[in-house]
C-alpha cells in the first residue's frame, strides 16, 4: 500500500479514537458538574481542559470555566482547530483521501458521522443537548470500528487502523489518568487513602470503566487499584497494558508481512519491557505522574518510528 | 402529462401522445405506480447519494463544497437497434482519432494532402512537440474517449463534441445504474436493460493491455489524481477502488532506476500504466509548467523510453479542440476510407473570413464556442443571450476570430424528469464512454446522460445546473 494512505489511514483512525475519548471525558466533567458544587464544578472543566491540552487556547477567549462555554470550545469552537468538529472533520477528509483503501461501509459510517454531527454541532450546544450530541460522537466512533472490524480484509491497511486506534486509546488513557491524580488530588498524603469516592468514579466514567471496575473490584475505591486497573489490568480494552498488547500483534503482523522489522519494532521492544511484569508498587515506587509522562513521551516515539518505517511521508 | 412541444424530438412521447417503443415497458411500469411515491423516491436517491459521497466540486465556488449533481429518475432509453447504428458509428469516430493523433505527431499525410490547415495545430496549445516522433505503447493514443452525442430526430444523432483528453463523468453512469437498481429493482426485472457495471473491470483489461513491453504479465495500474479538491475526485478514487488499481498523487511518484514508481509501506513500486487525471501542462514540471506539483518530475523522459503506459497519451487534447473538431468528417473519411457514419453538428470557422462574417450577422441566432474552451464556460448561446452579451461577443469575435466557431442552435431531443407537477420535458445529450487498446475498440452500453434541468435549457453540464440520468440500452 501506499505509504501516503497508510499515513492517511493511520491518522484517521487516531482521529476518530480521539473524537470519542473526548466525548467521554466531557460526559464525565459534565455529571461531576452536576453533582458537585460550583467550586468543584469550575475545577472539574478546568481538568479536562488541561487534559485535552487546551488550556492555554481557552484562556485567551474565556475567563470562566462554564460547562457551556468549555463544551462550546472543546466541541465545535472556530478558535479552537483541536475541536472535536475539526476531528471527525479531518477524520473524514482522511477517509475521502484513502477512499480506495476502505470499504463502503466503513466510508458511509465516517461520512454520514460526519454529516449527522456536522449538522449537530452547527449551533451552539445547550446543556439540554449536551447529552444527545456527546452520545452521538461516541456512536459515530463506534460506527466507523464496528464497520472496519465488520467489514476490512485482515491485511495491512487493517493493521494501520489497528496502530492508530491504540497509540491514540494509550495516549489518552494516560493522559486522562495521569490528570486526574496528579492535579484533582489536594495533596499527595492523599495518596492511597480512600478518598472522594466521586472522584475517583469519576476517573474511571471518563473512560468508561466504571461498570468493569466496579465488577473486578467490588467496594475497593483506592488510588492504587484504580491505576492497577487502567494501566496493568490485560482485560479492559482501554489499559496501557491492553492498548500494547494490541500494538504488538499488529506491529509483528507488519513485520511478518513484509518480511523485515524497523525501528518501531525496536521501540515495542522497549515499551515492553516498561510495562510487562510491571506491578503497580512498581509504578508507584516510582511515581506514577513520573510513569506517565515516560509512557507518553515513549508512545509518541514509537508513533514516530511507525511514520518512518512505513514512509508515510517522502 | 406534457406533449412535447412540437419542435423538438421528444424521446418518450410522439407528437400524437403516445409512448415511443423504447418506453413502452417502462410506461406500463409506471401507471403502476401509486400517487406520492415520486416524492419519496427522490428523498431516497438524494439522501443515497449524500451517504455514498457522490458529489461534486464546482469551481470558483469559495469553500469548494461538494455539491451532488442532481439525478432525474426517469430513465433515458434507446432502443437495442438505434444504439447497434451508433456504436458503429462511434467506433469508427474514435478509430479515426487514434490514427489522426498518431498521423500528427508522425508524418503528418493528412496536412501534407492538403485535408487539414497546419496552422491548426501549430497554433494549438495541447499540441506537444515532445511527442513527435514517438508511438506510445500499443499505438494507441485515445484510451478513452467520450463522444458527445445530441439528437435531434428520430435517426438524426450528431456528434457534438470529442473528448479525447480527459473525459469524465462515467462513474455517474455507474452509480446511476445502481441507483435505479437500488430504488425499483422490480423495474429491471420487467425492461431488459443492458449491463453497464462491468466497466472498471473492462477498464482495467484494456489499460492493461496497453502496458509497455516488459511490464509482465500482470501491469500495475495506477490512477493519477490531483486530489480530493479536484471537481473530479470521486470519480477517481471510485475508478481506482473497482479496478483494484491504487490510487496515486503526484507526491506518491518518483522516477527511480529509470521507471516511474510508486512510495509503498516497503520501498518504491513500479507503475506499468498510468491512467492521469491530470492535465497534460501538470504532467512533469520538467517538461510542461515548471511549478506543477501534482505531476512527476521525469516522467516524460520514462514514457518516451518506452517505461510506462500514459493514458490518455500526453498531447491527444488536440482532437479536443473544436476547430479540429469542424473537420472530423474530412479526418474520419481520410483514415478510415469510409463516409462517417455519425455526422458533425454544421458548424463556422470563424477563422474563415465568409463564415465570419455570416455569423457576424447572425449571432443572435447561433451558439458561439471558444476552440479550447470545455465544461460550458466562455460561450454564448444567441436566442437567450442579452443584448450586451451579444455585442461583448460581437467584439471578441472581431478581435480574434481564430478562436470561435459558431453552430446553430439546435432543437435537441427532450426526455420527461420528473418535476413537481409530473413529468416534463428537458433538453438532454448522451456521452458514450470508449476504451481502445489494441485488443480493439469497446463501447459501453448507454452512456451519461446529461440533462438541463431549467425549462427550454440547453445547457447541460453540471458545472452549469445540469443534472444525469440514467441511460438504457434496451437488451432487445
Amino acid at each position: 500500500m501506499l505509504g501516503r494512505v497508510a499515513h492517511g489511514i493511520f491518522w484517521m483512525y487516531r482521529y476518530l479514537e480521539r473524537a470519542e475519548n473526548t466525548a467521554r471525558l466531557l460526559a464525565a466533567g459534565q455529571r461531576m458538574a452536576l453533582t458537585r458544587g460550583q467550586d468543584l464544578a469550575d475545577s472539574e472543566w478546568k481538568s479536562v481542559l488541561t487534559t485535552l491540552g487546551l488550556r492555554p487556547a481557552y484562556e485567551e477567549h474565556f475567563e470562566d470555566y462554564t460547562g457551556a462555554h468549555v463544551c462550546d470550545f472543546v466541541l465545535r469552537s472556530k478558535h479552537n482547530p483541536e475541536s472535536v468538529l475539526s476531528m471527525v472533520e479531518r477524520a473524514r477528509t482522511n477517509a475521502r483521501t484513502c477512499r480506495s483503501a476502505l470499504t463502503a461501509e466503513v466510508w458511509e459510517a465516517v461520512n454520514e458521522g460526519w454529516m449527522t454531527l456536522r449538522d449537530l454541532l452547527a449551533k451552539p450546544v445547550r446543556d439540554a443537548t449536551l447529552g444527545a450530541a456527546l452520545g452521538a460522537i461516541r456512536r459515530e466512533s463506534t460506527l466507523a470500528r464496528g464497520a472496519t472490524h465488520g467489514s476490512m480484509l485482515r491485511n495491512e491497511t487493517y493493521c494501520f487502523t489497528r496502530l492508530g486506534t491504540f497509540l491514540e486509546r494509550a495516549d489518552n488513557t494516560a493522559r486522562i489518568l495521569d490528570v486526574k491524580y496528579y492535579l484533582l488530588l489536594p495533596s499527595i498524603s492523599y495518596v492511597g487513602t480512600p478518598l472522594d469516592s466521586g472522584q475517583w468514579d469519576n476517573v474511571l466514567r471518563s473512560l468508561s470503566a466504571e461498570r468493569a471496575y466496579r465488577w473486578l473490584n467490588a467496594g475497593r475505591m483506592d488510588a492504587r487499584s484504580i491505576a492497577d486497573f487502567l494501566i496493568l489490568d490485560d482485560r479492559f480494552p482501554r489499559s496501557l497494558v491492553f492498548c500494547y498488547s494490541t500494538l504488538r500483534e499488529n506491529l509483528a503482523e507488519l513485520a511478518q508481512l513484509h518480511g523485515a522489522e524497523g525501528e518501531c519494532h525496536a521501540a515495542m521492544r522497549e515499551a515492553d519491557l516498561r510495562l510487562n511484569d510491571k506491578t503497580v508498587e512498581d509504578i508507584f515506587e516510582q511515581g506514577l505522574h513520573q510513569f506517565l509522562l515516560e509512557f507518553i513521551a515513549d508512545n509518541q516515539r514509537l508513533a514516530g518510528a511507525i511514520a518512518q518505517d512505513y514512509r508515510f511521508v517522502s | 402529462m406534457t406533449a412535447s412541444e412540437p419542435s423538438n424530438f421528444d424521446e418518450m412521447h410522439a407528437p400524437d401522445g403516445s409512448v415511443r417503443q423504447a418506453y413502452r415497458g417502462y410506461q406500463r411500469w409506471l401507471e403502476q405506480q401509486e400517487d406520492g411515491w415520486m416524492k419519496r423516491k427522490d428523498f431516497e436517491a438524494e439522501s443515497f447519494f449524500r451517504r455514498t459521497g457522490i458529489t461534486f466540486n464546482v469551481y470558483g465556488e469559495n469553500d469548494a463544497e461538494e455539491r451532488l449533481i442532481p439525478f432525474d429518475m426517469v430513465p433515458r432509453i434507446i432502443s437495442g437497434g438505434e444504439w447497434r447504428r451508433l456504436s458503429k458509428g462511434i467506433e469508427q469516430r474514435v478509430r479515426a482519432l487514434n490514427a489522426f493523433m498518431h498521423d500528427l505527431y508522425h508524418r503528418q499525410e493528412i496536412i501534407r494532402s492538403g485535408r487539414l490547415p497546419e496552422r491548426l495545430f501549430r497554433n494549438n496549445a495541447a499540441w506537444l512537440p515532445q511527442m513527435v516522433g514517438f508511438t506510445p505503447p500499443g499505438g494507441v493514443y485515445t484510451h478513452i474517449t467520450g463522444i458527445d452525442l445530441v439528437r435531434t430526430g428520430p435517426d438524426e444523432f450528431m456528434v457534438l463534441e470529442d473528448n479525447a483528453r480527459t473525459p469524465s463523468g462515467v462513474s455517474y453512469m455507474l452509480e446511476n445504474r445502481e441507483t435505479m437498481m437500488a430504488m425499483f429493482p422490480e423495474l429491471f426485472s420487467t425492461v431488459k436493460v443492458r449491463d453497464v457495471s462491468d466497466y472498471p473491470r473492462r477498464l482495467a483489461k484494456s489499460l492493461a493491455a496497453c502496458a509497455p513491453q516488459g511490464a509482465g504479465p500482470k501491469p500495475s495500474i495506477a490512477v493519477l489524481t490531483p486530489g480530493i479538491f479536484n471537481s473530479a475526485y470521486y470519480e477517481h478514487a471510485f475508478l481506482a477502488d473497482q479496478m483494484g488499481a491504487e490510487l496515486v498523487e503526484g507526491s506518491d511518484l518518483r522516477v527511480v532506476n529509470g521507471k516511474v514508481q510508486m512510495r509503498t509501506t516497503v520501498g518504491f513500486r513500479p507503475v506499468d500504466v498510468l491512467y492521469r487525471r491530470v492535465d497534460d501542462e501538470y504532467l512533469d514540471p520538467l517538461s510542461f509548467n515548471p511549478d506543477s506539483v501534482l505531476g512527476v518530475p521525469g516522467i516524460m523522459d520514462v514514457y518516451r523510453a518506452g517505461n510506462i503506459t500514459i493514458a490518455n497519451a500526453p498531447g491527444t487534447g488536440v482532437a479536443d479542440d473544436k476547430a479540429i473538431y469542424s473537420f472530423m468528417p474530412e479526418i474520419v473519411e481520410f483514415y478510415t476510407g469510409e463516409e462517417a457514419i455519425l455526422p458533425n453538428v454544421e458548424t463556422w470557422r470563424c477563422a474563415d473570413p465568409d463564415s465570419l462574417k455570416y455569423v457576424l450577422d447572425n449571432l443572435a441566432d447561433l451558439v458561439v464556442k471558444e476552440v479550447h474552451g470545455s465544461g460550458g464556460y466562455g460561450m454564448l448561446i444567441g436566442p437567450t443571450a442579452s443584448k450586451k452579451d451579444i455585442a461583448t461577443f460581437r467584439k471578441k469575435l472581431e478581435n480574434n476570430p481564430d478562436n470561435y466557431i459558431a453552430q446553430p442552435t439546435l432543437s435537441l431531443s427532450t426526455c420527461p424528469i420528473f418535476t413537481k407537477k409530473g413529468l416534463a420535458p428537458r433538453h438532454v445529450d448522451l456521452r458514450p464512454f470508449v476504451l481502445c487498446s489494441p485488443d480493439g475498440v469497446d463501447i459501453t452500453p448507454g452512456g451519461l446522460t446529461r440533462v438541463a434541468l431549467k425549462k427550454g435549457s440547453l445547457v447541460v453540464n453540471s458545472s452549469q445546473g445540469g443534472g444525469t440520468k440514467d441511460s438504457w440500452v434496451l437488451d432487445d
